[in-house]
């Protein structure tokens, strides 16, 4: 199923054009606040009516201006889940839960709700107030009752964003499920790269309303050209690496498509496909191949191209054989190494700056 | 005007009572009673209405809308009666087509005093039961929206029970005030014992005779227990509602 938007609008500040499509699996919408990722989801979700605009799932229309329809939210089978959980207040659990079905007329349908209700791990909460849950609760219980209104697709706002570092922890696992269990386009907004790179399978880059790029993790991530729109502090490549060992030393060996990485605190079977994250920072680079050194990771590479960065550097993209990186250097190391696309060097990556993530099979 | 004569009349049944208090007193304080709780249950799904008009409603006339609702705080109540006796008198207007073709009259009887409590405590219904609308988070009827509920749904369901503390509290203001409403109804349908005299009116009429201070300020006791006892049941019933509501 695929998702297809097409969406005009003048919002206070600037004008949003964005056209894009999200197919299955998470397509992150990633940009700064005040970028129009919340306009588009409401847009979607039929809350807000744009000036021009085209939204159909799986070839459904559920909104044509040209057509002069745009549905109400009830009759668009969104699934939304809000940056503040908005579970109801007057209502426990099971009966927030149960909400979609019985305001569809549908009646319930209990094989579903206990796969979703141990998916999200909230059983012990159904006879529960929402007053008494913690933030992550509440989001996962939001989660479980946006999925049991049967929607066509899944619109997830920010759903981390009013939650700590712990609560985060607690909730992207069932995110992550969310995604390799769930057969629906989900779109997922957010400004925090990090989870970007560990839930998406596509991303859009918005600034200022408009769509800047638009393709998969892996090949937006690692673009140098949209760094700016990252911020170069924040940027970095995701790749895939298949866990080959677990060394009796607490690292795992990891096998990219050119090389070898050796991380700590990775667990999983031998033969299991894992997503890293590399900031471009905390890459460097050699011309000839290095000795000597601490670090235990060097991957060979080619650069592929070059980016100033607008903060004093370089961000220079290259390929580890099907794989990409970003390397962050200045202007300086690029004349002394003599960088250029085509040349080929060594990346260096520190160990201990590699972002494990969830697997992806 | 009926107002000396009615006044008058009553003199002579209350004197003769000495101690306890009349047939007459006690009539006064079922028939306040009953126009008071009629008064607010008649009015309730208008004021409901009204005040979902004024909180959520963008349309023309609204300003003009709440200026009507909030006259009868502002005008004095004899005005307020005298133009309900000029509208829904027999010969009235309104008076006249309610009496043609429902043949339902509110002059000089219990539903007219009814009527008149109703209007003067309806801006305090209004207002109490809009302020609970406006504290409802709007993204809880977004989110009931996108789980697939129409807007009927979404306010039985959700919006409804979130004001039910404010109703409730509207509902309770309506009636105390109903229970006190004096002006326009003396006005509007005079102060008739057993038909039209409410507890305010039959206070007023003790307090014209020598010697029946004893019954006023029985009566007086009254009307303070119910308003105080009006007050506590409103706090109360708000705050078992509210906790219902939250779950803690």
């Amino acid at each position: 199923m695929t998702l297809v938007i097409r969406l005009r609008h003048s919002l206070p500040g600037f004008y949003l054009d964005a056209a894009f499509d999200a197919p299955d699996g998470v397509t992150a919408l990633f940009g700064h606040s005040g970028a129009g990722k919340t306009t588009i989801v409401q847009a979607v979700a039929g809350l807000l009516r744009p000036e021009e605009g085209y939204v159909a799932v799986d070839g459904w229309v559920m909104g044509d201006t040209s057509a002069r329809k745009w549905l109400p939210p009830h009759r668009r089978g969104v699934g939304y889940v809000f940056q503040d959980a908005r579970l109801f207040p007057h209502m426990n659990v099971r009966s927030n839960l149960a909400y979609g079905l019985r305001a569809q007329r549908r009646s319930p349908d209990s094989e579903a709700f206990d796969r979703i209700i141990e998916m999200l791990g909230i059983a012990h909460l159904l006879a529960r107030r929402p007053a008494g849950l913690s933030g992550g609760e509440k989001q996962r219980v939001a989660i479980g009752r946006a999925l049991l209104a049967r929607p066509r697709l899944l619109l997830l706002d920010e759903p981390m964003a009013a939650l700590d570092e712990a609560r985060k922890a607690e909730i992207l696992p069932f995110l992550e499920r969310l995604r390799d269990e769930i057969r629906l386009p989900i779109l997922y907004v957010s400004h925090a790269l990090p989870e970007v790179a560990r839930l998406a399978t596509t991303v859009v880059v918005l600034e200022q309303g408009r769509v800047v790029r638009a393709g998969s993790t892996a090949e937006v991530l690692s673009d140098p050209d949209v760094v700016p729109s990252f911020g170069p502090r924040a940027a970095g490549a995701v790749l895939e690496a298949r866990i080959v060992a677990h060394h009796g030393d607490g690292l795992s060996e990891l096998r990219t498509s050119e090389g070898t990485l050796l991380l700590p605190g990775v667990s999983g079977p031998p033969g299991r496909l894992l997503r890293v994250r590399i900031p471009a920072h905390e890459v460097i680079l050699s011309r000839a191949r290095p000795e000597g050194l601490s670090a235990l990771n060097i991957l060979p590479a080619t650069v592929i191209a070059m980016r100033d960065d607008g903060d004093g550097g370089v961000v220079v993209q290259l390929a580890s054989g099907r794989d990409r990186l970003l390397s962050r250097i200045t202007r300086r190391s690029v004349r002394a190494l003599a960088l250029e696309p085509g040349v080929a060097c060594h990346a260096i990556v520190k160990s201990v700056a590699v972002a494990r993530s969830g697997m992806t099979e | 005007m009926p107002l000396l004569p009615t006044v008058s009349g009553s003199l002579g049944r209350t004197a003769d009572v000495a101690g306890g208090l009349s047939p007459e007193a006690w009539e006064a304080v079922a028939l306040s009673l009953k126009v008071s709780f009629w008064a607010m249950l008649a009015s309730l799904p208008l004021g409901i209405a009204v005040a979902l008009l004024l909180a959520r409603g963008s349309f023309p006339g609204r300003q003009l809308l709440n200026g009507v609702v909030h006259l009868p705080l502002i005008l004095p109540p004899v005005v307020t009666g005298y133009l309900l006796l000029l509208a829904f008198g027999r010969r009235g207007p309104v008076g006249a087509f309610l009496y043609d073709t429902f043949g339902i009259t509110f002059a000089f009887n219990w539903k007219g005093a009814a009527l008149a409590a109703a209007i003067m405590a309806f801006p305090l219904m209004v207002r109490a039961i809009r302020l609970s609308i406006e504290a409802v988070d709007s993204g809880l009827e977004e989110a009931a929206a996108t789980l697939g509920a129409g807007r009927l749904r979404v306010f039985a369901t959700i919006t409804l029970p979130l004001i039910l503390p404010g109703i409730i509290a509207g509902a309770i203001l309506a009636f105390a005030k109903a229970m006190g409403e004096f002006g326009a109804t003396i006005t509007f349908v005079s102060n008739i014992p057993g038909q039209t005299q409410t507890l305010p009116s039959a206070v007023y009429t003790f307090l014209q005779v020598p010697g029946a201070e004893v019954q006023a300020a029985i009566l007086v006791g009254i009307s303070i227990c119910l308003a105080m006892g009006a007050l506590l049941a409103s706090e109360l019933l708000a705050r078992r509602v509210r906790r219902r509501m939250e779950g803690q």
